[in-house]
Order: C-alpha cells, then structure tokens, then sequence
C-alpha cells in the first residue's frame, strides 16, 4: 500500500470520523448522564439536515450561517421533547426507551418522507468548498478538509467547555455519580435538559455536515444509527475523549477497510466493535 | 472443630479508598455473632464479600473449612451460604408462597426442570407452607410481595433465606425500615432461629444486639475495632466513645442488669 | 406492647384455620396451570380462519409465522426479560439452511430440512447466548445487533453462494410428506404450519409453567435474589435463548418454505424490530400476545402499508410511542383491564 494511499485513507477517514463525532457526542453525554438509550438521535441528525436544505434552497441562507441555525433551532425544538416525553422515561426499562424512541424514529423518517420525498437531497455549497486543495502530500476535496477543520474547533470548544467551565464540571461531576452530584446540590434534571439540546443541536449542525458526506435520505435517522451507537458504546458512554477515539477508529477501519476489501470491507467495524465490547464492556473510556 | 464460617485478612479497595481492611472473622456452628459499626464502616460491604457479589483483593473465605475466595455467589449459596439484604430483595409481582417456592426449587434441583408443571412436587409445596407457618405467614401465602406492608415482607426476606437450609445465614440490618410496631415479629424469628445454624447478625439497634449476640465484632472503617462478648464490649472505653455513646450504654445496661 | 394480630394462640380452631388456609395455597399452585377455556380461542380463530378466509391462506400462513417467531422471543424477552436486538439472527440462519440445503445441494424435503434449520439455529443461539449474555443493557443491545450485522455482511461478502440481497436463486421446495405441495391458494402450508405451531405452543407453555418458567420469571423479576439463592441464571439464560433461537430458527425455515424465497433482508434490525413491536403490541409474558400482536400487526401491515407505506410507518411507530406510554402490557393488558372492569361493574 503506497504512502498516498495511506494518507487518503487516514484523511479521508478523519473527515468522515469529524462528521460522525459531531453527531455522536450528544449522544454520548447524554446516555452517560441519564441512562436514556435514545434510538431518535439519528432523527435530530437529519431534522438538522433537512433544515439546512430548505434554508439554503429554498430561503436563500447561505450554507455556513444555515448550520449554525439549524443547530439552534433543531437544538431548541428537542426541550420540548424532552420534558414531555423522554423524562416521562428516565426511570422506565430500559426495553421502555428503546421502543418509545425507535417509535419517534419511524414517525421522523415518515414525516420527512412525506414533506420531502424519499430522494436524496444535495445542498448548494459555497464557491470555496467545492473543489480540491493541496495540503502539501497531496490534493484532497476542499470539503473534506473543512470538515476537519470544523472538527476541530469543536472538540477545542467542547473540550473548554467541558473541561474549564463551571457547567461542564456539573455535567462531568453527574455523569461520574448522579446521586451524589443531586447530594450536593446540582440540578440534574436542568442540566440533562441543558445537555440534550446541546447534544441535539450539535446532532443537527453535524447531520446539515454530513448531507454533502453521507447523503440526504429520509432513512438517515436509522441508517447511520448503528453507527453513532457502535461509536458511543465502544468509546464509553460520557466521555468525549472516547467518542473521539471511537469516531476515529470507526472512521479509519470503514474507509480503509472499504479501500482494501470494497466487499468485506464493512466487516471490520462490527468485528471491531465485538471485540472491544466483549473485553470492555463499558467501552474504551466507559465508567463499569 | 471447624468453623461455619472463616474470613481471613479480607482486603478489598474502591479505587483508591480502602474499605474492608485486614478483616478476621470466625462464626462457629451455631454462633450468634453481631457485627456491628458506624454508618459507611464497611459492613455490609463485607457480607457483600463473604457472599461473592464482590471479590476481595487479598484474603480468604472459608465455608465449613472449604475455601471459597474463588467461587462465584451461586455456588457459595448453593454449599449452605444464605443471606438477607438491607432492602428488600424479592419477587414482588409474585406470591408469597411462589417467592419461597423459587428458593426451595434452586436448592433441590426442582428449577432445572423444564417439562414438569410448578405444582405437581407435593413435597415442595408442602416444605413451603411449613417455613411459611413457622413464620406465622400461612394466612398471607397467596399475597404478592407487593401487596404486604413491608414488615411483612421482611419476614418472606428471611423466610427466603431459611428455605436454603443454609448452614451460615447473614442477617444485614432485618428489622431495619420495619415500623416499631412490628419489629417485634422479625426478632422473635430471630431469636427462634435453628439452634445448628451459625448466624452473623449486622444491627444498629443495641436492643436487639445485647438480646441477641453471644459475640461481637465491632467494625470501624472498615477494620476490625475489636471483639468480644457483649459484656466485654458494653464495658469498653473505646467502643463507647467511637460508637456506643449513651444510649448503647444503657441498652447494656438494661439487658445485663 | 400491644399484641400482634400475628400473635394467636394454637388452638383447635386456629389449627383448622391454618390447614384451610394451606390447602387453599396449595390448591392454587397445583392448579396454576392448568388449561383454561379462554386458551382454546386462539385456535377456534385460527382454525376458523381457514373456513372463513380460504382465499387469503397464503397471508394466513405468514401470520402463522409472525405468531410462531413473537412466541420465540416472549420466551427471552417477555419471561426472561432480556433485551436484544438481534433476534432476526436465528430467524435467518433458520431461512438460509432451507433455502441453502435445497438450492445449493438439491435436498428439498421440508420436514427433514426444517428440522436441520431448527438445530442450527439452536446451536447458534448456544453459541452466541453462551458468550454474550454474560453482560446487559447498551452492551448486550450492540452486541447482538452486530451478531445479526455481521453474518448479514458475511453473507453479502459471499453473494456467490447466497444470492446476496436479491433471493438465493433455484430453491425448490420439495413437496410434504412427498404428497402436499404449496398450492396457489397456501391451503396446505396453512395447516402445516398451523399443526407445527401448536406444537410449538404447547411446548413453550409446558417450559413456562414449569419450575424452570418460574426461575426464568425469577431472574426477570429480581436477579440479585436469584444468584443469592443459588440460581445458575446463566445457565438458565443460555437455555432460554438455544431454545428462543431453534423455535426463530423454526419461523424461518417456514418462512423461506412458504415463498419459496430467502434473501439477506431476514437479518435487517428491522426484522428484530418488527418481530419486538409485534410482541409489545400484544403484551409481552403471557405468550398470548404473541398471538394477538402479530396477528393485528401484520393484518394493519397487510392492509395499510398497501394504501401508503408512509403512513404505515408514521401509524406504527405512533402506536409504539402511545403503547410505550399508555397501554405498557399492550392488547392484552388492554382487555385485561376492560375485563377486571366489565366483573367490577357486574358486581355493584
């Protein structure tokens, strides 16, 4: 295998690990904060991604602002959600919220279908997205590199925001041990509603991403689900070191395993995942 | 002759904070042994250990002389080890009489049997209403748990635990959460209990402990403080200061004249 | 000290009422299992389906099917109250044996090649349920949807030998008992499969009512208990799930028998899926839900999905949504309730 072969994949990969990244946290903190095993973040994804079209297509917002938009909004319009219906489950089975969650899944995918078609949809990008660049090695799409780009400033905010902020040792404290973090005075039930529309939003920002990556059908809320869990549970529920690791590896593994067995290549992955879980159960960076 | 039950040097850590440490206990056949300690002195995390929900990381348990560090809670429990929980832990959308079913169907093989209806062992059925009546608990045999004022389903707690016949029985806190008008019914049981069986008992009311114990071992973050007989424990300095305080010392009293 | 209610002393008269009192409990556990007369409706109703609906048999037979495969997951799910995605697994291996053993070497005799396909999906279920089911929750959950995902991709990888997700090409179903083929209107697979799943159900009620049914619900209900008291649980859950698997194994194998066709699909999350909201709808533990929610499920799919696909899925994953919430042990605990309410109301 040539150096530039490796180099595609590792970038390629890492473009594509960005995109998943930014989907998945929310999804990690989420589940490491509440327990709540939402099969619908895939949905919130694609909401993001749906949104993103018609602002750019049909309102004229132009790509870069309609993300951040449609993060906001997707990431305002799950509070809702969240207090009606997913806290009416936080101590339900877990069976409970799988099924609940999988039933918000199939009344997203048919309700975009309806709206939308089940076409896959493109959005316009901006002049200088489109088009190759030259990052030395060799040239790569200049919307791979953006992605990466993005990625990055956001695992710097997240990583801040996590890390330095007072909320962000709230939320890392209930993650760590929920009871003693509502022992000392935290309002858990704020900061779940806190996190899962920052999680969803930020699901939303990387689902409007991944339209130019993975494709705009209304079947991406479970397509790349599997993904988006296999990322959460292999990194370890809770942990943004992990999710990173784990977007990576499955970033990595699915696009050189497609480069060197195009048919065996999506075997990699699940034989990963296996592995991983069967050692650690909790994940790579999971509390037991 | 060997003992019931051996715990020896007993070590396990949570991360960085130790909470069993260095831990001796002996229960000879037929012992009446209270162990007692402040709150988050490590006792019941220590029957955790001698019943294997948690492993220790230096040390050994001995059942009847046999050593057991290494096996798991279903096997230590089918050699005769049986125990209660501080909460509740029962089949509650059952009936009180299917709960004690369930522990007479593990110990005599019966739940391997996949073909055989439920009822048809008269034998078993027969077993379950004698520890049922033993427990003054016939009139309550087709209750669900659910439906029993907790008092009541702390007696099926230990009714469960007796169904294993077990040779050593580990009592965590029995009349705890139990109205005091009804704590009475879980310390006749107590104080009824099979002459043969050797009983460790974890008590925080000292009523209770000086009625009941012929020994005590006193737990202090999660080391062995001391032990002795109740009359050797009521008159120590230490053990007042660190745990008794006034209101042990006149249970003592009372109890000793 | 006031005296306990609990406090009575042994006289005759508290003697009797004690031996009463134990005869009575006694009585009830005896009798638990016996059949009661609403147990038969289900077969008057299938049986009578057969006489009423002659011409729809094909679909009949399906449903046969959905019931027999929500039966196989009550069993683990509904009793032992594990939580899988990837139950479609075992209904696929069940469906590739068939559709493999006649297409690829020419033996197309149903009786003895379902018969195969139950063992090898049992022996799968041995395998996996031996090593996943040591852990729970999300773990458990990945693991066996990857189980399922990773023979599908084994056999897209080999689409060679398995036709991929177009069918495997050439089966020829050989004809029952050398006498009975499939006919146009499914007749014949009706009552086969018909016969087959009560067979089935009797055997899954004779486990459930039997002491090891009473530990599975045990280990359901309280498995901290159950290993204090020296319950083997995952011995027992490694049972429950060789048997879950040969009887899903069983569904498939049928499946693939009645249309003739097999294709890498069986192993979609979305046939787990389906077969979990199918038994939901129903009610799970009580095998009878398996009955009522596949039936209504796949009729509302038979009849909806035809007019709008769309609406099919909003109306389904609405129904999960609202069954979830409000209705959680589903149809059957729906006419529970109606019944304990209609007998409350004929008493005042």
């Amino acid at each position: 295998m040539s150096a530039s072969a490796i180099v595609s994949i590792l970038f390629d990969g890492l473009a594509y690990a960005m995109v998943l990244f930014i989907i998945s946290v929310g999804l990690s903190i989420t589940m490491g904060l509440m327990g709540f095993v939402n099969l619908a973040h895939g949905a919130f994804a694609m909401a993001g991604g749906y949104l993103v079209v018609t602002l750019t297509r049909s309102w004229g917002v132009p790509f870069l602002p309609s993300l951040l938009i449609a993060g906001v909004v997707v990431g305002a319009a799950s509070i809702p959600f969240e207090r009606l219906l997913y806290s009416r489950l936080y101590k339900a089975t877990e069976l409970d919220q799988v099924l609940l969650t999988i039933g918000l899944a199939f009344m997203a995918i048919a309700s975009y279908t309806y709206f939308y078609g089940p076409a896959p949809l493109t959005v316009p990008l901006p002049s200088f997205l489109t088009g190759q660049i030259d990052i030395g090695v060799r040239t790569v799409p200049t919307y791979r590199a953006f992605t990466i780009v993005v990625g990055a400033v956001l695992i710097a905010l997240l990583w801040y925001g996590f890390e330095r902020t007072n909320i962000g040792a709230k939320i890392r404290a209930a993650v760590d041990n929920r009871r003693m973090a509502q022992s000392v005075g935290i309002n858990v039930d704020r900061l779940f509603t806190l996190t899962f529309a920052l999680g969803s939003g930020l699901a939303a920002f990387g689902g409007g991403l991944a339209i130019q990556t993975f494709g705009l059908t209304p079947s991406f809320a479970v397509l790349y689900l599997v993904f988006f869990l296999i990322i959460v549970s292999v990194g370890g529920l809770g942990s943004l070191k992990g999710t990173l690791i784990a977007s990576i590896l499955l970033g990595v593994f699915d696009i050189g395993g497609k480069y060197l067995y195009s048919d065996a290549g999506g075997f990699f992955i699940y034989v990963f995942t296996v592995l991983v879980l069967l050692i650690k159960p909790a994940g790579l960076y999971g509390r037991e | 002759m060997t003992a019931a039950l051996q715990v020896e040097k007993l070590n396990r850590s949570f991360g960085a904070l130790p909470v069993t440490r260095d831990v001796d206990l002996t229960l000879e056949r037929g012992a009446r042994h209270a162990l007692i300690g402040p709150n988050g002195a490590g006792k019941t995390t220590l029957v955790n250990l001698i019943t294997g929900v948690l492993k220790p990381h230096s040390g050994r348990v001995l059942l009847n002389g046999q050593d057991i560090t290494s096996t798991s809670q279903t096997e230590r429990a089918r050699r005769g080890l049986a125990r209660t929980f501080q909460i509740n832990q029962l089949f509650r959308g059952l009936t009180v009489l299917e709960n004690i079913v369930m522990a007479i169907g593990e110990r005599d093989g019966e739940n391997n049997n996949l073909w055989r209806p439920a009822g048809a062992k008269p034998s078993v059925i027969e077993e379950a209403l004698d520890h049922l009546e033993s427990l003054r608990l016939v009139d309550d045999a087709l209750k669900l748990i659910r439906e029993l004022p907790y008092g009541r389903q702390r007696l099926v707690e230990i009714a469960i635990a007796l169904a294993q016949k077990p040779r050593v029985l580990l009592l965590d806190e029995p009349a705890a959460g139990v109205p005091s008008s009804e704590s009475h019914l879980i310390l006749d049981v107590v104080a009824a209990l099979d002459p043969d069986i050797a009983v460790l008992i974890i008590e925080h009311d000292m009523d209770v402990v000086f009625r009941f114990a012929k020994e005590i071992t006193v737990l202090v973050q999660g080391a062995v403080f001391t032990h002795g007989t109740p009359e050797q424990i009521m008159k120590d300095e230490q053990v007042r200061a660190v745990y008794l305080g006034e209101e042990g010392h006149k249970a003592g009293e009372r109890s000793h004249g | 000290m006031a005296a306990s209610e609990t406090q009575t002393p042994a006289t005759p008269a508290n003697a009797a009422a004690t031996s009463s009192a134990r005869a009575r409990a006694a009585d009830f556990i005896v009798k638990r299992h016996y059949l009661q007369w609403w147990e038969a409706l289900p077969w008057v109703l299938i049986i009578a389906a057969y006489f009423i609906f002659p011409d729809r048999m094909t679909f009949g037979t399906q449903v046969l099917i959905g019931i027999m495969f929500a039966l196989s997951l009550d069993l683990i799910l509904g009793y032992a109250g594990i939580v899988t995605l990837g139950h479609a697994l075992f209904f696929g291996i069940g469906a590739y044996t068939v559709a493999l053993l006649t297409a690829r070497w020419g033996w197309g005799e149903p009786i003895s090649s379902m018969l195969i396909a139950i063992v090898l999906s049992a022996v799968a279920g041995l395998i996996t349920g031996w090593f996943l089911l040591r852990y729970r929750g999300l773990t458990l959950l990945m693991l066996t949807l990857a189980a399922a995902i990773l023979v599908q991709e084994a056999g897209n990888y080999r689409s060679d030998i398995t036709g991929g997700y177009d069918g495997v090409p050439g089966m020829e179903i050989g004809k029952l008992f050398g006498i009975f083929e499939n006919d146009l209107y499914g007749r014949n697979y009706y009552i086969y499969v018909g016969v087959l799943l009560f067979i089935v159900w009797y055997v899954l009620r004779r486990i459930v009512y039997s002491p090891y049914g009473a530990a599975l619900t045990g280990i359901r209900e309280n498995v901290r208990r159950m290993y204090a008291i020296g319950s083997p649980v995952h011995r027992r859950l490694v049972t429950a799930y060789t048997i879950a698997a040969g009887i899903a194994g069983m569904a498939g194998a049928l499946f693939a028998q009645s249309t003739a066709y097999a294709t890498l699909g069986v192993f979609d999350f979305d046939n787990s899926a389906k077969v979990m909201v199918m038994l939901i709808l129903g009610g799970t533990g009580r095998l009878y839900g398996a009955f009522i929610g596949a039936t209504v499920y796949l009729v509302l799919e038979d009849d909806l999905s035809k007019l709008s696909p769309t609406f099919w899925q909003f109306g389904i994953g609405l129904l999960l949504v609202l069954t979830v919430l409000f209705a959680r042990r589903g149809l059957l605990g729906l006419i529970e309730d109606a019944l304990k309410y209609i007998r409350r109301g004929a008493k005042s």
